[in-house]
Parts: C-alpha cells; sequence; structure tokens
C-alpha cells in the first residue's frame, strides 16, 4: 500500500504539521510538467491533423482539459507513491517526500483537477473525449500505480498505455469518434514507452530494487532487459512508419519514420554492446534521450506532413 | 468550559504562500469563467441545445 493511501487510512501521519507552505510551484510540481508537454503534444498533433475544422477555442480547451487530466493523474500518482518516492534518489524531491505538500492535500487537489477537466470537456467539447479522458486518469492512477507498478515487471508495457492515449482523446475531441489514424498513433506511443522507460530503469535498478518496485532489470536482470529494448525498438520502426504505410501521411513523414526509427534501433543496439560501468550508463542515457526526440521529431513531421498536403489539395 | 481554542499563528513563509494560492485559484476561477463565456459565444445556441 502506498503512503498516501496508508496516510487516507489514517496510519501514516501527513508529514506537514500545521499550516501548508507549499508554493504554486509545488502544486505545479505534482503535476509532472515534462510529462505533461509531451502529452499536450501529442494531443495538439492529433487535434491539428483531424478531418474538418475544429475551432481555436475548441482545441485549446481540448488540449487545456487533457493536460489538466494529465496533472491530476500525476499529483493522484505522486500522492499514491509517496512512500516509494521517498525511498528512490530520482524522486526524493518531489513535494511529498520534501514535506511540502501533505498527502491529503495531494489527493484533494488531484480529485478536483480530475473532475474539472473531464466536467469541463464534457460540457464545452464532447462526451466521448470526457469519458476517454476519465478512463485515461483511472487507467494510470488505479491500474498502472495502484496496481500493476508494484506487482508486474510488465508494469510499464500495459500500464503505457494510459501515455497512448492523449492523441485518441484529442481525436475524439476533434471529430466527435475514433477511427483507425488516432489508433496508429496510441501503437506508436504504446510501443515507444517501454524502450523509453526501460533505458531509465537499467541506470536507476539500483533505485527500484531499493524501494521494491518490480522493474525488468529488478526482477529479470539488465541483460534480458537490454534484449527486451532491443526487440521493442525493432517494432517500433514499421509501426512508426504505419500512418504512412496505411495512406494516412506522405513519403516525407514515412522516410523520417524509417531513418529515426532506424537510428532508434542503432541507440537499442549501442545499449545491448556496453554493458559495463560508465559507458553502459551513458549509452542507456543516450538512448533515453534520443526516444524522447524520436517521439518529437515523429509527430512534429506528421503535423508538418499533414499541413504541406493541405495546402497541396487547396491549390 | 469556556477555553477558547488556542490560535493559530502563522509564520511569514506561511501567509506569503497561503497568498500566492489563494491568487492562483482565483486567477484559474476566473479563466475558466472566461473559457465557459467565449466557448458559449463560439458554440452560439447548440451549446444550449443539449438533449436533457
Amino acid at each position: 500500500m502506498g503512503e498516501g493511501a496508508q496516510f487516507a487510512a489514517g496510519s501514516v501521519a501527513s508529514v506537514v504539521s500545521g499550516a501548508s507552505v507549499a508554493s504554486v510551484g509545488d502544486y505545479m510540481a505534482l503535476m509532472k510538467p515534462r510529462v505533461m508537454s509531451l502529452v499536450v503534444f501529442t494531443a495538439l498533433v492529433s487535434v491539428m491533423i483531424a478531418p474538418g475544422h475544429v475551432h481555436p477555442v475548441i482545441g485549446f480547451t481540448t488540449l487545456l482539459c487533457i493536460a489538466v487530466g494529465a496533472g491530476a493523474a500525476g499529483a493522484l500518482n505522486m500522492w499514491y507513491d509517496a512512500d516509494i518516492d521517498a525511498i528512490m534518489s530520482r524522486t526524493l524531491s518531489r513535494p511529498i517526500p520534501r514535506g511540502r505538500i501533505a498527502p491529503g492535500e495531494a489527493l484533494a487537489f488531484g480529485v478536483v483537477l480530475a473532475a474539472f477537466a473531464v466536467g469541463v470537456l464534457g460540457v464545452l467539447v464532447n462526451w466521448l473525449a470526457a469519458l476517454l479522458l476519465a478512463f485515461t486518469i483511472f487507467f494510470y492512477v488505479v491500474v498502472y500505480t495502484a496496481w500493476l507498478k508494484r506487482s508486474t515487471p510488465h508494469n510499464i508495457v500495459i500500464g503505457g498505455a494510459a501515455g497512448s492515449l492523449p492523441p485518441v482523446i484529442a481525436w475524439a475531441a476533434a471529430t466527435g469518434g475514433i477511427s483507425v489514424e488516432p489508433c496508429l498513433l496510441f501503437l506508436i506511443i504504446f510501443f515507444w514507452t517501454p524502450p523509453h522507460f526501460w533505458a531509465l530503469s537499467l541506470v536507476r535498478a539500483e533505485d527500484y530494487a531499493r524501494a521494491c518496485v518490480p522493474m525488468l532489470p529488478v526482477v529479470a536482470g539488465a541483460e534480458e532487459t537490454r534484449r527486451q529494448i532491443m526487440r521493442y525498438s525493432m517494432v517500433l520502426v514499421p509501426i512508426g512508419a504505419s500512418p504512412w504505410f496505411f495512406g494516412y501521411a506522405q513519403s516525407v513523414y514515412g522516410l523520417t519514420a524509417i531513418v529515426a526509427g532506424t537510428l532508434m534501433v542503432t541507440f537499442a543496439w549501442r545499449v545491448r554492446r556496453n554493458r559495463e560501468g560508465a559507458c553502459g550508463v551513458r549509452t542507456a542515457h543516450h538512448l533515453f534521450g534520443f526516444s524522447i526526440l524520436y517521439l518529437f521529431i515523429l509527430f512534429a513531421v506528421l503535423l508538418i506532413d499533414a499541413r504541406v498536403g493541405e495546402v497541396r489539395v487547396w491549390w | 468550559m469556556d477555553e477558547k481554542p488556542a490560535k493559530i499563528v502563522l509564520s511569514e513563509e506561511q501567509k506569503r504562500s497561503r497568498r500566492a494560492r489563494s491568487i492562483a485559484i482565483a486567477l484559474a476561477l476566473g479563466a475558466l469563467v472566461v473559457l465557459f463565456y467565449v466557448v458559449t459565444l463560439v458554440k452560439g445556441p447548440a451549446v444550449l441545445n443539449r438533449p436533457l
């Protein structure tokens, strides 16, 4: 049981006594702004490439609600995981372990934000998108954080579905339905997540082991993790190019996806080859860094490609 | 019997952070009001024609 949950059950006292000293910045940190930025970017691309015209105000409202929903999920994740965050060096400086925000405050903040995000999206945009957003928050908090994260090494594989849904939510907001295109975007992020996170967990394996989180390097060892990173990276190449294969994107996107995918496999190969010492850590860091760039490039080119295609049709 | 509960005296830092949080909440609520107003204008009468 996470510290947040223990706090709710009354078995752990609040880490903050008396009146709160939490600043606005502490609450912003609770919303995991770096994760949020990638979520918003993928959703933005989805809104922009969706067929038909979306009014900029409606598009902005959609992105705002997705961002707030992602922030709510981040806050609820930090509430539940406060106990292991206090053990791992990577998460030690988060607001709850630092004693800046009490677990109960984080829980209330997350619940209120989630309710606002889903409610506003439903009332101002459409209820299909709102339902998908509610499901995404539920999946991230309950299925991933409370269940999978502490029970299986496949935690981030299945849990990755939560991070893959924002383009689908954005598409539903823009069109009122779901079609093949957002499902392909979902698959790209879904298969991108394991090599991205496992590259990080290779470096932080001791941290995860200390917190008893069964990440793949802790349970199956670094060698098996490197093998799995390689496999997922290879599968990611054709999936990354799939919008082009299915005729939803032009050749500029297809070429970019194949080149970027090949680079991803190259970085994964370097992780597989360099196992020991500082070199092993460096190659894992390189893969982690490139994987973020990979996703950014793919979605950015998809957006440019769609806009260039529109201009061609008009002429 | 008539004892008054002890008063909580906030430190300067607590007062500052409470004020900052209050301003942030006020701005967020104000932005929400503006958002609802603008979307109502953008959607026109359609926003009122929702099945119950």
